[in-house]
């Protein structure tokens, strides 16, 4: 009898606050600064420089292990995590040990098939590293190469966002990744960009024999830079690691380096480079005791999460389209839009679909004119819907000169078309009439073509049946 | 001794520092001394005593998220011992 296997994946994320300066020096934070100009003697580790905690960041982590529902500590305390690379010019990086700002939290995921509630182990502060560039050497040592060390990113503030090992697939994986950074872009903690870096996550995957409690040995899988690279990456390692098994194997704890281009996952360091942090409490930082009343104050400026808004919208529409709406952060938008008396399928769709693949920033939209644009939809022309959504989210914009445009639906107008273009396509005519149904889209295309796209392809259909089946 | 040859080794090699044989011995000394005088501490009965991160009796000590003047390249680079323009340069990592 063969094993069904289960996948055990846990999830170690980091998000790039945006407050304004540094977590633990007033140095400006965040991208477009030229290259170490955003540097001093704390997060240069100058001697004797001394860090100072960013008051908003530990804030807004509290705020973050509230949305999560996690325990807010009543003392949280840094500690030194030792390591020693030249991103990192204190030799150790200020994170958080054994007693983190949040722990035992939770963020239910809504699925297809029902919701699963995943697990956060903790979500601490701590300080990001610098960025190093490897590059080879130019000309004095052929072949040589040298790491250049940008330290803007140096000690900006970070959250290190730590799951339980209780997904069990690289589905409820991205969609947990998915409503994670909703959920910190919505509370304005971070922009959470895969692509620059200010979301960043490692995985965790072990395989069981499905019915077992047992962890097996996991491997790490670092450098993913996007939700579908995630998925995919988890899925080919969970099919690696049943083959091992299944031919009798051991699987190396190890970390792997996923390149989405590569069939296999490579190894990036064994465990013999294991590290020793040797953490130990920074005795340069005073512990922190959050005050009773600063985390109600957290606690009431955290709206409606996406969760209870995929759930909410669930109700109305599908999950599928609850969830890239929400997700997608297009939900506010599709319920103003609904508001204005536009269907709230058709508004869902015209998002999820056409507005998705435009790249325009939902906030830049006016609701009432994509409402008007929503509810021409069907009268218009496709051309100059596309058009007119292709500009919704220009300053000013009005979908009145294209919802004026509407597709002439007018038989008397289109009979004659139809009667033109059936004269002139005999061989067409003749094979239709012999059975040959598909040659309706050529006529109709035909009419759509000679009216240059302004006739109601619906209308168009059905006259030409008519005309045809005489 | 308190500590072995083996973790004066284990402790050179997280820190980068090569060490020869006199020099691990030299440090296993004083080590192990720094190490017993601080089990000292052990001899007390700490049971109801929490572990102290920090002297002082303060707490919540923080800045306000407000930036301020970064240091020049010509002052951030002063005592970096290898430049790149407007990078540090270090060897291969």
């Amino acid at each position: 009898m063969s094993i069904t296997w289960e996948p055990v994946i846990g999830l170690e994320i980091h998000v790039q606050l945006k407050t304004e300066t540094k977590m633990f020096c007033r140095c400006r934070n965040g991208f477009g600064g030229d290259p170490n100009t955003q540097t001093c003697p704390v997060c240069l580790a100058f001697p004797g420089a001394l860090p100072v905690p960013n008051r908003r960041a530990i804030e807004e982590t509290i705020k973050l292990g509230l949305a999560l529902e996690c325990s807010i500590a009543d003392r949280a305390v840094f500690h030194r995590k030792n390591y020693f690379y030249p991103d990192l010019p204190k030799a150790y990086q200020i994170s958080q040990y054994d007693e983190p700002l949040c722990a035992d939290g939770r963020l239910v995921v809504p699925t297809a098939d029902g919701e699963v509630e995943i697990g956060i182990v903790r979500a601490h502060l701590e300080e990001d590293a610098a960025k190093n560039v490897h590059v080879a050497a130019s000309g004095r040592i052929h072949g040589a190469t040298a790491t250049l060390v940008d330290f803007n990113r140096g000690g900006s503030p970070l959250v290190e966002i730590v799951t339980a090992p209780n997904i069990h697939s690289s589905d409820v994986a991205k969609r947990f990744l998915q409503l994670l950074r909703q959920t910190v872009v919505e509370l304005g903690l971070s922009e959470a960009e895969l692509d620059k870096g200010s979301m960043r996550f490692d995985v965790n995957v072990s395989v069981r024999p499905l019915g077992s409690d047992e962890l097996r040995t996991r491997t790490e899988l670092k450098n993913m830079n996007s939700f579908n690279f995630a998925a995919k990456g988890i899925e080919r390692e969970i099919a690696r690691q049943i083959k091992i098994y299944e031919n009798g194997g051991t699987v190396d704890q190890e970390t792997l380096h996923f390149d989405p281009t590569a069939e296999e996952s490579a190894p990036m360091r064994s465990k013999e480079e294991a590290q020793d942090y040797r953490y130990f409490p920074e005795p340069d930082l005073v512990p922190v005791h959050p005050a009773p009343e600063v985390i109600e104050a957290l606690r009431s400026q955290i709206g409606e999460l996406p969760t209870a808004r995929i759930r909410r919208i669930a109700n109305t529409l599908s999950f599928y389209d609850a969830d890239v709406l929400v997700t997608g952060g297009l939900d506010r938008l599709w319920a103003a839009v609904v508001d204005g008396g536009a269907d709230p399928k058709e508004a869902a769709n015209v998002l999820a679909n056409s507005f998705v693949a435009s790249g325009i920033d939902p906030d830049a939209v006016n609701p009432a004119e994509l409402t008007k644009l929503v509810i021409a939809r069907s009268e218009i022309p496709r051309g100059v819907f596309d058009e007119a959504l292709a500009k919704v989210g220009e300053p000013g914009f009005s979908a009145d000169p294209y919802t004026a445009q509407k597709a002439v639906s007018d038989a008397s107008a289109l009979e004659p078309i139809i009667a033109a273009i059936i004269e002139a396509n005999p061989g067409q005519v003749e094979q239709y009439r012999g059975g040959k149904q598909g040659l309706l889209g050529f006529f109709v295309g035909q009419v759509m073509k000679e009216t240059g796209g302004t006739a109601d392809a619906r209308v168009v259909s059905e006259l030409v049946r008519e005309q045809l089946g005489a | 001794m308190a500590i072995t040859k083996e973790e004066v080794l284990h402790v050179a090699r997280l820190a980068r520092l090569e060490l020869n044989d006199a020099e691990v011995e030299r440090f296993q000394g004083q080590l192990s001394a720094i190490l017993e005088a601080v089990s000292k501490v052990a001899e007390l009965d700490l049971t109801d005593v929490p572990p102290t991160s920090h002297p002082l009796e303060v707490s919540n000590a923080w800045g306000e998220d407000i930036p301020h003047t970064s240091l020049t390249l010509d002052e951030a680079f002063a005592n970096a011992p290898d430049r790149d323009d407007d990078h540090f340069r270090v060897p291969p990592a």
